[in-house]
């Protein structure tokens, strides 16, 4: 899974050059977020601000008027932060947005809709470029981790799983450890199939049969 | 093999028809296959079909209207070959205001209880401290919905009133916090709010405008043009799962699927209430029903009328405070493509109207209008005010209606 982050909206900006980037980060998971604000943290001229909450979300960026707000494609508060610039076009401020599951041609349709391009008003692109890229690595290498977490989740559930199956083989059956694990490698190699999944369709079927 | 369609959604029991042609094997028996994406917020269900990321999404209809349009962002052209269903939604207040402007229990007259609601409103007002409804989307019909009936009864949306944007599956909180004293949603929402006794139920929308255009299937303009044999299938599954969601022999089946953690994720029993027209108003109290309040089917509810895109262009020139323009209101008019309804469904028994625009709100008791196989009744479709729309006068309907904001 790749990030991107694309520039949904362009409009006013008015601090100079020197002044520090304003930064909010929306994200309701804290410790992505942090994750991104520590990438920022190393960056010039920067103030990042973190936002979790949902609840009072538009007044907090009322406050901190940041020059551009970073927000996930999937926050559930996009349509409420949309609606607030649309009607105060003068708190109007860009937003970066991360996209999950970016390929080219998705690149390419956000494009044509016109999302995408470093195009902020009165923002240079010198200036925005490292931003974005810090928080894209940033992104990336959190969903890479979560991806590992899940991953190795999904590996503990199966092994659970095939220890139930080879325990109701060897009580069901009085076959002996080794020959109970392979009797369901042998059914997972005849059908094509991984042996996790035998095993689940064991202890499903136990389980109809009125097994524990 | 099958093609697959991606179809983006939002948790609403209006999603029901995608995700019933899915699970009951419509889709795959006409040759789609369909893989389906949940989000929480209308902007994403959006991105995701402009970004490619789905083929098509369960839509709330002005959005489709206002992005074809370029509202708030670069103009990109939606088409919506189907209507995913009529009405469905309500709203619900506060308690303590829900006492003021109805009998506990009922559903009110829509002119009985906005004349009240008229009088908390200027309460508040006078108080420093306006009301504030909560809507789905600045582009949704829930939107639109609440202000006409606003309007209608003296209450000026933006100026009397405030409204916000709250994505469904957070209504019930709002409420609960006093975000918001009101919201206009669809279900199950409003009776989640009911549930945790944060909310009453006053109106259905289907009071304000008995066929409203709720939902819409919508595509790329590109996307409907490369992949029509496979939209034209996918419109005849959705057929098939309507036929199949409105038989309420069906509707204990269907809520348990739409309550699935990959669903709706929730509670079967509301959702089979509000799928067989049925609302509990106010905790503690009866289950009222309400015949209509959802349409999926029946009348050729998914035919993309023309007209109905048009009433929602006038909408969106009254709220946005925008200047009629003929040539957006056709670019509108263009989005619902009865064209590819009709071709989809010709030589199937389901009733192909003859014309593609009608008058809303003109019909007062049954009719029967011409279809290309015979003729089918029409119930009432009024506005809830006797306004009619004629879309060959678009324009002095939008001055009508400005006299009134």
């Amino acid at each position: 899974m790749a990030a991107l982050a694309h520039i949904l909206l362009a409009k006013t900006l008015c601090r100079t050059a020197q002044q520090a980037m304003r930064i909010a980060i929306v994200d309701e998971s804290a410790a992505r977020a942090s994750v991104i604000q520590e990438g920022l943290a190393l960056l010039d001229d920067c103030e990042v601000f973190v936002l979790t909450e949902r609840r009072g979300l538009v007044a907090r960026i009322g406050e901190i008027a940041p020059d551009i707000v970073l927000i996930d494609l999937g926050n559930p508060s996009r349509d409420v932060l949309e609606e607030y610039f649309a009607v105060s076009r003068v708190l109007a401020r860009p937003i970066a947005m991360f996209v999950d599951e970016s390929d080219d041609e998705a690149i390419a349709a956000s494009i044509d809709a016109g999302v995408s391009a470093y195009v902020v008003d009165g923002l240079a692109a010198n200036r925005i470029k490292p931003l974005i890229d810090v928080a894209v690595r940033r992104f990336n290498a959190f969903a890479r981790l979560q991806a590992d977490l899940a991953e190795a989740r999904g590996q503990l559930a199966e092994r659970e799983t095939i220890d139930r199956a080879k325990r109701i083989l060897m009580d069901s059956r009085s076959l002996p450890e080794p020959k109970a694990y392979a009797e369901m490698r042998k059914a997972a190699m005849d059908q094509g199939r991984k042996i996790a999944e035998i095993a689940n369709a064991i202890v499903t079927a136990h389980k109809l049969m009125g097994g524990k | 093999m099958a093609e697959e369609l991606t179809i983006g959604f939002l948790p609403l029991v209006d999603a029901c028809l995608p995700i019933l042609a899915r699970e009951h094997g419509f889709a795959e028996e006409e040759g789609v296959s369909l893989r389906l994406v949940r989000d929480v917020s209308w902007a994403t269900v959006l991105d995701r079909l402009l970004y490619g990321h789905s083929d098509a999404a369960h839509l709330v209809a002005p959005l489709a209207i206002a992005t074809t349009l370029g509202r708030g962002r670069p103009a990109q052209p939606l088409s919506v070959p189907f209507v995913l269903g009529l009405n469905g939604n309500a709203i619900t207040l506060a308690p303590g205001i829900a006492r003021q402007v109805c009998t506990p229990g009922k559903l009110g007259d829509p002119a009985t209880v906005g004349a009240k609601l008229a009088e908390v409103v200027r309460e508040r007002s006078a108080a420093g401290r306006p009301l504030r409804f909560g809507v789905v989307h600045r582009y949704s019909s829930h939107n639109y919905m609440l202000r006409y009936w606003l309007a209608a009864c003296g209450i000026r949306p933006d100026r009397d009133v405030e409204t916000v944007t709250v994505p469904p599956p957070f209504c019930a909180d709002a409420l609960e916090t006093g975000e918001v004293d009101g919201i206009c949603v669809g279900e199950p929402w409003n009776s989640v709010a009911v549930e945790r006794g944060v909310g009453e139920i006053v109106l259905a929308t289907a009071q304000i405008w008995r066929r409203g255009v709720e939902k819409v299937l919508a595509l790329r303009e590109p996307v409907l043009a490369e992949k029509r044999a496979a939209v034209e299938r996918l419109i005849r599954a959705l057929c098939r799962a309507g036929r199949h969601f409105v038989d309420p022999a069906n509707a204990e089946a269907n809520a348990a699927i739409l309550a699935r953690a990959d669903y709706l994720d929730g509670d079967p029993v509301l959702i089979r209430r509000a799928i067989s027209d049925r609302l509990l108003l106010a905790r503690g109290g009866e289950v009222v029903r309400f015949p209509d309040f959802m349409f999926q089917y029946r009348e050729a509810a998914n035919f993309p009328w023309v007209s109905q895109a048009e009433w929602l262009y006038t909408q969106m020139v009254r709220w946005d405070r925008l200047a009629f323009d003929p040539a957006d209101a056709a670019r509108a008019a263009l989005v619902f493509r009865p064209d590819v309804y009709r071709s989809a469904l010709i030589g199937t028994d389901e009733p192909l109207p003859g014309a593609s625009s009608k008058v809303e709100g003109s019909l007062h008791q049954k009719t029967a209008v011409g279809t290309q196989q015979g003729h089918m009744i029409l119930e009432s479709n009024r506005f809830f005010d006797g306004r009619t729309f004629d879309p060959a006068h678009l324009a002095d309907y939008v001055a009508a209606l400005a006299q009134d904001d």
